[in-house]
């Protein structure tokens, strides 16, 4: 940026003073204007956005300590210069504490007016950076994943615009695959707390004494391997956001252990009897039917309505068919350009089959379609004999019947589990689904070695 | 169009430096120069409680009544402490796009930071000022380019650190506007 693009405006009732301070400005190619009063510098400040001010305190009328304050209530970033002669310091000083930048003494030193004005531009330097980052961390953290302009998405993101800007609680509901991490990423980055981090903490594929360790740390030998001490997720989510995915699936004693903290927001670290304060926002997600699990007594209820506030409900991907072509050509996109392939499209045929087809993993089961199709094709547009559905082993039919998939299902993952000799993340990789969904999958069908 | 520059001494005695300077500014902005004596009531831009002259006030008289019809820029020389009220001092004093400048060696010597008097430093200085103060006649505004005698300098070190000579695209706008 040229010193052309930056605004200075004087405001001082003597000539001499606006003159030369002009003359000065201009000969470094500051864009310069000048105020005898006030009442004029209202009004350049209706024309234009000035970066710096040089402020005479004694004028008549409005003085510059009043005047100081009236421009910072309305633009905290205006680089406010106090111009004072010796004998108003006091009020130079006042006007500093009201947000002025600095001042400097008539007359000015032409060192000192120089050092002043090159820290002033630093400072909107590093505003302007500071704008930037924060900028360019709300894209990143914004999940660029959610796709679609069905009524039943443009309803879910309406709830997550309202819900992230207050502090409140939020369960998210969904079949699996429907997207519910990303909807709480949503909310996180669309909330106060966003420059705090969001930790994730996968109830589902955990044993309680690690759920235990992960969520409040250890100290250094609390248990046997316990060898150094470690920070645990709840004390790293502190002024951020914790997400407990798969929340139906903890047990009797960490469900207690969780009311407790939410309760108090205090914990205390295992091996340790020293308190920790903290604070985080809770949101959690479920693909479970947790008011069954209350009825049931597998889930505590004074937990379930602590951690159930506010409902969001993400449709599974069959009842919003509309989105389906947004998602195949985001996707489709995504892929092309991570595997460098120049694939322009998908054929109406295999839309009409990717549009009809059940998608029972969701969005997940329908990212990996798009994946695996953008793998193996070498034409222009992706077409029927690219797509394959894993549980339906190379028949690209429409399949309406939850059970027969079901079955499917149970028993590829079953295949693959023996094939793998049980090892969850390779298996979990060839399945192309997360180790949680596979955990899960696994207690759902009562699969054993 | 410019067609001289017009140096006017004000009770400067130096007639080494003076002849240094106009063979300079000849070189450098590619006219004739002139050197010329002006009346200037100095005693008038005189401030008794600061103990320095008024450079606006100096170069007003300067630019008043210019010769050529207004086709020269001037450039007024001094030994004086020189000040704007606004300032504690100044180097020289410029119109920006304008027609007169003024310089005065008195912040240019060594001797006024405690040093030895040395004529060769104080006249590649005058000269770097005069260049300076002149190019802002000519529209130039304070260059980025760090090695350009339109480089701002706040210290004297600073002038010493800047080359004598125009940087390519200053170069450029004064051709333009001769």
């Amino acid at each position: 940026m040229s010193n052309k693009d930056i605004n200075i405006l004087i405001v001082d009732d003597e000539y001499s003073v606006r003159d030369s301070l002009s003359q000065w400005f201009k000969a470094d190619g500051f864009t310069v204007d000048t105020a005898e009063n006030a009442t004029e510098a209202f009004q350049k400040f209706k024309k234009r956005k000035w970066d710096i001010v040089l402020l005479d305190i004694k004028m008549p009328g409005m003085d510059g300590i009043e005047f100081n304050r009236h421009i910072l209530s309305v633009d905290k970033s205006i680089i406010v210069i106090i111009v004072t002669a010796y004998a108003t310091v006091e009020s130079a000083v006042e006007a500093i504490k009201d947000g002025a930048f600095d001042y400097i003494s008539k007359p000015l030193d032409p060192e000192y007016l120089t050092h002043v004005i090159r820290n002033a531009l630093e400072k909107r330097e590093l505003a302007k950076e500071n704008v930037q980052l924060k900028a360019r961390l709300t894209d990143l953290s914004t999940p660029d994943d959610i796709v679609g302009n069905s009524p039943q998405l443009r309803q879910v993101l309406k709830m997550v615009a309202s819900v992230a800007k207050t502090d409140s609680t939020v369960m998210i509901r969904g079949e699996s695959g429907t997207g519910k991490e990303l909807i709480a990423r949503a909310i996180h980055a669309n909330s106060v707390r966003k420059y705090a981090p969001i930790i994730t903490i996968n109830c589902g594929g955990m044993t309680e004494t690690l759920l235990e360790s992960e969520l409040f740390g250890h100290e250094k030998g609390a248990f046997t391997g316990a060898d150094r001490l470690r920070i645990g997720k709840l004390e790293r989510a502190n002024k951020g956001t914790v997400f407990f995915d798969e929340i139906g699936n903890i047990s009797e004693k960490m469900q207690m252990d969780l009311l407790r903290v939410l309760e108090t927001k205090q914990f205390t670290r295992l091996g340790s009897d020293k308190s920790i304060e903290v604070d985080f926002r809770v949101l959690s997600a479920t693909n479970k039917n947790l008011e069954h699990a209350v009825k049931r007594g597998e889930f505590r209820e004074d937990l379930y309505f602590r951690l159930n506030v506010v409902t969001i409900d993400i449709p599974p991907l069959r009842e919003r068919k509309e989105d389906i072509p947004l998602l195949c050509r985001h996707f489709l996109n995504k892929y092309t350009q991570s595997m460098s392939k120049s694939i322009s499209d998908i054929t109406p045929e295999a839309m009409e089959i990717l549009v009809n087809y059940e998608w029972h993993g969701n969005i997940r089961e329908l990212r990996n379609v798009i994946e695996r199709a953008v793998v193996v094709c070498d034409e222009e547009n992706i077409s029927s004999k690219h797509l394959s559905f894993p549980f339906h082993s190379g028949d690209t039919s429409v399949t309406t019947n939850g059970n027969s998939l079901e079955a499917t299902e149970k028993n590829q993952i079953h295949r693959i589990l023996q094939q793998t000799g049980w090892q969850i993340s390779k298996a979990a990789e060839i399945l192309k689904i997360d180790r949680t969904t596979l955990y899960n999958k696994i207690k759902k069908y009562n699969l054993s070695k | 169009m410019t067609r001289s520059i017009c140096v006017i001494p004000i009770e400067f005695q130096d007639q080494s430096l003076i002849k240094s300077l106009r063979r300079y500014l000849a070189q450098t902005f590619e006219v004739q120069v002139d050197i010329r004596n002006k009346k200037i009531d100095t005693a008038r831009a005189y401030d008794q409680y600061r103990n320095q002259y008024h450079s606006s006030d100096l170069l007003k008289q300067l630019i008043d009544d210019p010769p050529d019809k207004g086709a020269c820029k001037i450039l007024g020389l001094c030994k004086f402490d020189l000040f704007i009220p606004i300032f504690t001092y100044v180097f020289g004093e410029a119109q920006l796009n304008g027609l007169g400048a003024l310089v005065s060696t008195h912040r240019l010597e060594s001797e006024f930071y405690g040093g030895h008097e040395d004529h060769e430093l104080l006249k590649e200085r005058l000269i770097k000022e005069a260049n300076h103060e002149l190019g802002h006649t000519f529209g130039l505004v304070h260059c980025k380019n760090a090695g350009c005698v339109m480089n701002f300098s706040t210290y004297v070190e600073d002038i010493d650190e800047k080359n004598i000579l125009f940087c390519n695209e200053c170069t450029a706008i004064i051709k333009q506007k001769r």
